[in-house]
């Protein structure tokens, strides 16, 4: 009985241990989506190239797409960038930009100076859009199914590996359905 | 002329007062939401910018007239239960907040059978250590025993 | 070369821990004297090589060689040359160094005050410091090497994080990682007492000034920490119970428990394989903070830049040191027992108490501060579990702890009986309720989270002299020198620790409870009254520093129209990184400080127009440091306590020699 109890302080050290690698592989920052599987809430928002013009949520029904939030003042924006140039050149899935937080003639230079990817960009100045999305860094990526519902968030750059792994797969099979 | 001015100053002296009111209840609200981007801080202490958009939306809901609980679950909705700072109890978190009233319960178990065990032991002595098992002890243990008493005063 | 030197430095000194680690050991286990005299001058050694080592790295952050990827990456010509030699362990890898500098001088103060312990007791004892060196140099020498050459070396160097550049940061890791590691000493006692399958009271009389040590030097860490993290960050907090703050306060919960339930072993020979698991638990809280701060597993502000090779790294380290230690000590801890009776009501029962409410508090933290990993493990989702949690959990479980203090020393060991407690108590308590009630009356605003705290302070506080004023007048000497003298430095050493502990809850009572603070925007000339004082805001002049520029607003503060100070807060942007850093001003007094930070200018006047001021009046807030400043002191008198030294000893050896 007595040696029972002392083994208890052993047993509690390797569930402990347990857990702690299982922390080893995940990221204590990121904050999954609670929009997953659920209808992408609703914007309607000027665009940055027609300001006369604008862009909701209810004009993307019935295609696969992607939301792309980005800002002029965003450093890693620039890391994902090419990436979307690329995705935008196979012209596979349309990517919408989001230009959160930011001042259009900004935004457009940037465009400008580094290619511009998105079938078209929307401005959210104030970043109240963003906190609909539950964005709190940017860049962050959506991807938005034929009836209005997100499917999968990419927190930060979009990476080669996200891409291939797991956005365009899942883009494919969206647009088969 | 006086009524108007009198009537003017008591709207913005109420209004002073229900916005200290608010400021109060908004900060309260604020020390229990989390800031996402920032490593550790409340939405209250945080000077990041979507802190600060963060802390706009708030007080925007607290105007229109939604409760406390109403603003978290806004909250709640868009980020997830992150957001929060004190974790929402649910069956995930029982263990969380019921854990350490069970580990004291244990605990004042533990504490009553140890005291209930070592007020019936009539067979051992407390010269447990310096007695070895059968025998008196040799000089070289009185000794050691000697030592012992001179090092340890009488408390 | 120098570099290259400390790199050679660290590599002979694992050479040397190997030795220290294996070839003691194996000769306490055949009895043979020569092998375990070997671990005394291996140690002895391993610190030399260690502190060369040190040295070397210290030599180049202050010489600016930024050869070395470390100097370039975390410091700057411009740095002054205190902070210069303090980056040295403002990286993972410097900090690394640091912990094995503290590891190998305990080993060698152990060294140097042990010509009493068993031969085998003291080879086991330094083989086990020997072998958890053999890890951390591991990890150092394949995982972080310090020494890492920049080829070609940078120009200038990326500069020391702007919050790092102070004071506090010259002594706080020093402090901290003093108590941190030296919980490892406790910890090789308690290994060494379950390999040689004994233990007795002795050993605990062993132990104890150890323990002791490494407690105050830890109570003191953690004071400077939070001291620091209140004038630095801006914002007037001074706990947040942030993941790394827990991984250093989880050990010095033990600690304290440990240091209680060694005073039952010494006296009394009880609770022994306890207090050996509670040695064990210590250290391994140690190794696990070491573990939550690199390895990227927990967010925190103070968390190192991480690499998950190194946490899987630690991760093993912990596992086998942990892992064995309880696995040694499920096997033997069986054999060491026994234990003397005691009543319900006894200075051990309420010692016993103390214990477990500890226990209790520390494993709460520990689920508290490791429950969003395990729920994220799980897949069960993402929370937070911040302050609210902490604060109401811990406050309910110290609250009877607390109280207990008054308590425990008035008992007397083996039986004590409730009525001789009450006659004894009757006044403290009534002293600390009437205080309790009439203290907020007077300050205008009471609370029952108010009053609670001030009964727990008060009572300490009056029970702990009641003590005092008892001890004295019952002393058999005459004369207060004769009476002074009678009692050990221990029994001083507790009297003051208990007396921090009722100076400590005051001030974190009085502070939450009466703190009052503004976020308002002041326009030049303009003013606010805050907490009694009113504050005026004069404009911001320019700044310059040695290695920053920015502004400091001007800020008169007065009470009743009379000028107090003027407090200059800033806004610095550094020159090396471009990174902006906010000093508060603060006027700190014995009753409380007065703190003001200086937000953001929000005119379009940009600087020359109306700033946002964040302005605290914080009533008694130094008490809490002063508080623990005081506890520390307590257990550096108890530690000097006559049993414990050398003279006493020779004596009785000289009186049983002639008699023998």
């Amino acid at each position: 009985m007595k040696s029972l109890r002392l083994i208890i302080p052993l047993v509690v050290f390797l569930v402990i241990v347990v857990f702690l690698w299982a922390g080893l592989s995940r990221d204590p920052r990121e904050v999954p989506s609670p929009f997953i599987g659920k209808p992408a809430p609703a914007f309607d928002l000027v665009q940055l190239h027609a300001p006369g013009k604008k862009l909701g949520t209810a004009d993307m029904k019935g295609q696969v797409w992607l939301l792309n939030v980005w800002a002029s003042w965003c450093v890693s924006c620039r890391v994902e960038h090419p990436l979307l140039v690329e995705l935008a050149k196979a012209n596979v899935v349309p990517v919408i930009g989001l230009n959160y937080k930011d001042k259009n003639e900004a935004g457009l230079a940037w465009l400008a100076q580094n290619g511009d990817p998105y079938r078209l960009s929307v401005v959210d100045a104030d970043g109240r859009v963003g906190i609909d999305w539950g964005v709190y860094g940017v860049p962050e990526t959506f991807v938005v199914d034929k009836a209005g519902m997100i499917r999968y968030k990419q927190i930060g750059p979009l990476t080669a590996e996200a891409l291939q792994q797991k956005i365009l797969p899942l883009v494919r099979s969206l647009q088969q359905s | 002329m006086k009524r108007l001015f009198a009537a003017v100053l008591l709207a913005v002296a109420s209004n002073v007062i229900a916005d200290a009111a608010l400021d109060a209840r908004l900060r309260k609200l604020e020390e229990e939401l989390r800031c996402l981007v920032c490593q550790n801080q409340s939405l209250a202490d945080s000077s990041a910018g979507l802190a600060d958009d963060l802390r706009r939306e708030v007080r925007a809901l607290a105007v229109a007239g939604k409760s406390d609980e109403e603003i978290k679950q806004f909250l709640v909705a868009r980020y997830g239960d992150f957001v929060l700072y004190n974790p929402p109890v649910k069956s995930t978190t029982w263990l969380l907040w019921f854990g350490p009233f069970v580990l004291l319960a244990g605990g004042a178990v533990v504490w009553w059978a140890v005291g209930r065990r070592r007020s019936r032991k009539r067979s051992d002595d407390d010269d447990d250590d310096f007695r070895p098992p059968g025998g008196a002890p040799t000089p070289e243990q009185a000794v050691e025993k000697a030592r012992e008493l001179l090092d340890n005063p009488l408390d | 070369m120098i570099p290259e030197l400390g790199h050679f430095a660290l590599i002979l000194a694992l050479l040397v821990a190997i030795a220290q680690g294996t070839v003691p050991l194996w000769g306490a286990y055949r009895r043979d004297g020569a092998l375990m005299a070997l671990a005394r001058p291996a140690a002895r050694a391993q610190f030399v090589l260690v502190a060369l080592a040190f040295g070397c790295l210290a030599w180049s952050f202050a010489n600016n060689d930024f050869s070395v990827e470390l100097v370039a990456l975390h410091s700057n010509t411009q740095l002054p040359l205190h902070y210069r030699i303090a980056a040295t362990w403002g990286s993972h890898e410097g900090s690394l160094v640091l912990w094995m500098l503290m590891l190998t001088g305990w080993a060698f103060a152990v060294t140097l005050r042990s010509r009493n312990l068993p031969a085998a007791m003291l080879a086991r004892v330094l083989a086990v410091m020997g072998l958890v060196g053999v890890g951390f140099l591991l990890f150092l020498l394949f995982t972080s090497n310090p020494f890492l050459r920049l080829i070609p070396a940078a120009p200038e160097g990326r500069d020391l994080n702007p919050l790092l550049q102070d004071p506090g940061m010259v002594i706080h890791p020093p402090m901290l990682y003093m108590g941190y590691v030296g919980f490892s000493v406790a910890f090789a006692f308690s290994i060494a007492a379950l390999l040689a399958g004994r233990l007795d009271a002795t050993w605990a009389r062993w132990s104890r000034p150890w323990t002791i040590a490494a407690w105050s030097f830890l109570t003191i860490g953690i004071a400077l920490g939070s001291w620091w993290a209140y004038y630095e960050l801006g914002w007037g907090g001074w706990w947040f119970w942030d993941p790394v703050e827990n991984a250093s306060f989880m050990p010095w919960i033990v600690g304290t428990a440990l240091l209680h339930s060694l005073a039952v072993t010494e006296k009394r020979g009880t609770f022994k394989s306890w207090t050996v698991l509670l040695a064990i638990i210590a250290f391994s809280l140690s190794l696990l903070g070491t573990f939550l701060v690199r390895s990227g597993v927990l967010t925190s502000v103070h968390a190192f830049a991480t690499d998950p090779a190194r946490g899987v790294f630690i991760l093993i380290f912990l596992a086998i040191v942990i892992g064995g230690s309880l696995i040694l000590y499920a096997g033997r801890a069986g054999s060491v027992g026994g234990g003397a009776q005691f009543a319900p009501v006894s200075r051990e029962s309420f010692l016993l108490a103390n214990n477990i409410l500890l226990v209790v508090a520390c494993a709460s933290v520990l689920l508290g501060t490791l429950y969003p990993l395990v729920i994220d493990a799980l897949g069960a989702g993402k929370i937070s579990v911040g302050p609210p949690y902490f604060d109401s959990v811990f406050y309910a479980l110290t609250a009877p702890l607390a109280f207990l203090i008054g308590i425990g020393p008035m008992a007397s060991w083996r039986r004590a009986t409730l009525p001789d407690l009450w006659t004894r108590l009757r006044w403290a308590l009534a002293v600390a309720i009437v205080a309790a009630v009439v203290i907020p009356l007077m300050r205008g605003r009471i609370s029952p989270l108010i009053v609670v705290g001030l009964f727990l302070s008060c009572w300490i506080a009056a029970s702990t002299v009641t003590l005092v004023i008892q001890r004295f007048r019952h002393a058999p000497q005459s004369g207060l020198g004769a009476k002074l003298g009678a009692n050990t430095s221990a029994w001083y050493g507790m009297v003051v620790a208990h007396l921090g502990v009722a100076v400590f809850i005051a001030g974190v009572t009085l502070v939450k409870g009466y703190e009052v603070e503004q976020n308002v925007t002041l326009d030049r000339d303009q003013s606010v009254e805050v907490g009694g004082y009113d504050f005026t805001f004069r404009g911001v002049v320019p700044v310059n520093g040695p290695n920053y520029a920015g502004v400091a607003g001007v800020v008169e503060m007065r009470r009743g129209g009379v000028l107090l100070d003027t407090l200059r807060p800033e806004k610095r942007i550094y020159n090396a990184g471009g990174n902006p850093m906010t000093e508060a001003a603060i006027d700190a007094g014995f009753f409380g400080d007065r703190y003001v930070s200086l937000g953001e200018p929000v005119s379009d006047k940009g600087t020359e127009g109306a700033w946002a001021l964040r302005v605290y009046v914080k009533p008694f807030i130094d008490w809490v440091w002063g508080g623990c400043f005081l506890m520390a002191l307590g257990g550096f008198l108890a530690m000097a306590d006559r049993r414990y030294r050398l003279a006493v000893k020779r004596k009785i050896d000289a009186l049983v020699g002639a008699t023998a």
